[in-house]
């Protein structure tokens, strides 16, 4: 592995199997009364989060506590620019407290990327502005895998703002770099631009017809559309949104009853995603919960156990 | 505009073997501040002895002159931003890049929105002492983009002030912008106009809108928000009968629209930079480093095809002028996350070699035409041009701003040996071919053997 997690594309297949083989260890650990390993202990993990995030934050943070790191949580709303510093001497103020891995989330795209050219702390990118979300990708496969076995050859359609999704761009890599077949689905004005010259280079589909594309799928994940899209002029209105690309009752019917259907949360119920197919037995919302927890443990215990061999 | 008139008795200076705009070859005498002598018969005339006393005499064998270089926009950051740049080190910057004269944008802190404003450029340039400084005004009273700044004060300032922009920020309003067109044409004045349309590519809009920015999940510059600005702004100039330019032209569809308009007899002029002919959009993606704010400028580079048409555009008229957009930033406002870092790139230094590299050694462009986009006409959209003004020909006569580059001077550039205050050099580690060995403003060296004259040194 690559010192650093800022993109799915740092990651070969093999990689990822490593960190999935290691995850199921994580997993089982889950289970125990004494959830404790001591693989980092002495190591120090600082949680740095520039956007607010309830879930991936607390995430990382079990994951690092399970791991006997100490895990400290930096959190400051708003871009270092509004605050006059910039976001170089932010990072090297925090880097020289002397830290081994910086989980950053950053509501700018790229952010990760820049601030591991600066630092020689382990960068793991916990979403950039629209741009990726690693770690969250990786827990989609890993959930995806121990429900359908490998992901080679099988259909995952992913619906929703693709325009303005991080988990999109992560999962699309990480999916077609396992062998899945993806389809997008979205409204064009939430499609990204150039997508199609994108689809053809990194082989994925696209389509605006949910219905069309539904019947095919072993998986669904739905994405979280924000409502203040609407004013952006994205889409008319959310009743029209859920007609055209909700996961709604009907549409659940259509699903077999084995399609995992998968979502990162929060969701809009209603919106996105019907509760009834939140709440479906085939729904994996809370396994990818629990699954985030063993694959950032991999992720952390890869990138920091790992480097003193 | 600057009295064409040296302020104190200068040296006399004999330019030996010059190739006259790469053609013939001859010696140049400036006395006074003006070219007193050409002549052709090269090397006769200094063994003759027909040189005034102490002249000094600068060897330009192999060297190619051509009239001082003439920048319609140029961010000098003064006042306000002194940290980034001074009337003094951006001046400096010109001199060293060949340029005699330089318009300096009115974004500054405060605004030059007023004649004192406008004045007080005019003086520091002065002060400055190596190329002319000619204040740009705003369009718009603090660049607000809706009352007219005192466009006609500031044009009777001692600045005289003849180009007006809200450069940083587009004139949206169509009805601002017909009546800031229509109202300069008293005096002969003209808008150079930032086209963006912000609903079309907002403040946060950093990479050209195309499949790289939608991979790498950047806000969109789409070029259609600039096309649909130059459109409306050449439909408005042939109503108001009144002249408008471009500023940074960067895209194949803003060509299209120019060449259309300047069919039609409109009066319409543009430019383009140095960076939008040479760098491509493909610089920011992962594989040639990622989101590096260097390479972060408005309008944003554009892909491979828009360069093309833009070499093509400058090579044929239809863009009239190379403009450097120069725009230092202090190293703090260029270290953050790609979309809060500051637009902008320096480009006073490099413009000609990059302009030699794309136009000159591809065989697109003479020194003739480097001359006419360069110096000639930017001078006359500026209104500083003319026998007794900047860009004219090297004539008996004409006001000595003239430069000697080496077309052989193919050089590693390198950010620190700039004299810039800063350093936000995207041609950092590039090779461009030609460079600049001298310069002169008014007959006074500014630049010899490559290296800035500092005033009274």
């Amino acid at each position: 592995m690559k010192r650093h997690l800022l993109s799915i594309d740092d990651l070969t297949p093999d990689d990822i199997a490593m960190l999935f083989a290691t995850a199921a260890e994580m997993h089982d650990v889950q289970h125990r009364q004494v959830k404790k390993l001591p693989a980092l202990r002495g190591r120090t993990v600082i949680n740095l989060f520039f956007e607010d995030s309830t879930r991936t934050r607390s995430s990382f943070e079990i994951a690092g506590k399970w791991l006997s790191a100490d895990t400290i949580n930096i959190t400051g709303k708003g871009s270092s620019a509004s605050k006059g510093e910039s976001l170089r001497d932010t990072v090297l103020t925090i880097a020289a407290m002397g830290v081994d891995a910086l989980v950053m989330r950053h509501g700018a795209s790229g952010a990760a990327h820049q601030v591991s050219q600066w630092v020689d702390a382990a960068v793991v990118n916990a979403g950039d502005g629209t741009h990726e979300h690693p770690s969250q990708a990786l827990l989609d496969a890993y959930t995806l895998q121990r429900r359908l076995g490998s992901l080679e050859g099988r259909h995952v359609v992913l619906v929703g703002d693709l325009t303005h999704s991080r988990v999109f761009r992560s999962n699309v890599a990480c999916l077609t770099l396992l062998g899945a077949e993806v389809t997008v689905v979205a409204p064009p004005t939430l499609m990204p631009s150039g997508v199609a010259g994108w689809a053809a280079a990194a082989g994925f589909a696209t389509s605006y017809d949910l219905d069309e594309v539904l019947p095919r799928a072993d998986a669904v994940m739905m994405l979280r559309v924000q409502r203040e899209r609407m004013s952006g002029g994205f889409f008319p209105s959310a009743r029209e949104y859920t007609i055209g690309y909700g996961l709604t009752r009907e549409r659940l019917a259509v699903l077999g009853p084995d399609v995992p259907i998968c979502h990162p949360g929060p969701m809009n119920r209603g919106l996105e995603i019907a509760a009834d197919a939140a709440d479906a037995a085939q729904s994996a919302v809370l396994e990818q919960v629990s699954a985030g927890v063993a694959v950032r443990m991999s992720i952390l215990y890869h990138l920091l156990a790992g480097d003193e061999s | 505009m600057s009295e064409q008139q040296p302020a104190q008795p200068v040296q006399p200076v004999l330019i030996r073997g010059a190739s006259l705009l790469g053609e013939s070859t001859a010696d140049l005498l400036l006395v006074d501040g003006r070219i007193a002598e050409v002549r052709t018969t090269p090397g006769s005339a200094g063994e003759a002895g027909a040189v005034p006393d102490g002249t000094r005499v600068v060897d330009a064998d192999g060297l190619v002159a051509l009239p001082g270089l003439v920048d319609l926009h140029t961010h000098l950051r003064e006042p306000g931003r002194e940290d980034a740049e001074t009337i003094a080190t951006g001046s400096a910057a010109a001199a060293a890049g060949g340029y005699a004269a330089v318009l300096a944008m009115a974004n500054t802190s405060p605004v030059t929105d007023t004649a004192e404003a406008a004045e007080r450029v005019h003086d520091l340039g002065r002060a400055a002492g190596l190329v002319d400084v000619v204040p740009v005004g705003a369009v718009t009273r603090g660049l607000g983009g809706e009352e007219l700044a005192e466009l006609g004060l500031m044009h009777r300032s001692r600045a005289g002030v003849r180009v007006f922009s809200d450069d940083g920020r587009c004139v949206a309003d169509a009805r601002v912008m017909r009546r800031a067109l229509e109202y300069v044409r008293a005096f002969g004045g003209v808008v150079s106009q930032h086209a963006q349309d912000p609903d079309l590519a907002g403040p946060s809009a950093c990479c050209h809108e195309g499949e790289l920015s939608g991979r790498l999940g950047l806000p969109g510059w789409p070029g259609i928000a600039e096309e649909v600005i130059v459109a409306r702004d050449v439909m408005l100039a042939r109503h108001t009968g009144s002249r408008v330019h471009v500023a940074h032209a960067s895209t194949a569809g803003t060509v299209e629209v120019l060449r259309w308009a300047k069919a039609q007899g409109i009066a319409v002029t543009a430019e383009v930079t140095p960076h939008h002919l040479l760098l491509t959009t493909d610089l920011l993606a992962t594989e040639s480093g990622g989101y590096d704010p260097t390479y972060k400028v408005n309008p944003p580079l554009r892909p491979a095809e828009d360069v093309e048409a833009l070499r093509d555009a400058l090579a044929d008229g239809t863009i009239d002028a190379v403009a450097t957009d120069h725009a230092p930033h202090a190293r703090h406002d260029k270290e953050h996350a790609f979309v809060d870092a500051a637009f902008g790139m320096l480009g006073l230094e490099t413009a000609l070699p990059v302009v030699a590299t794309v136009m000159v050694s591809t065989g697109r462009m003479g020194w003739t035409d480097v001359a006419r986009v360069m110096s000639t006409r930017p001078a006359q959209i500026a209104g500083i041009g003319g026998p007794d003004g900047h860009g004219s020909a090297l004539e008996v006569g004409a006001p000595a701003h003239l430069l000697l580059v080496d077309p052989a001077g193919t050089h590693v550039v390198d950010r620190d040996t700039s004299v810039s205050r800063s350093r936000n050099n995207p041609w950092h580690g590039r090779t461009l071919d030609a460079s600049v060995r001298a310069t002169f403003h008014l007959g006074v060296p500014t630049v010899l053997d490559g290296a800035l004259v500092r005033p009274g040194s």
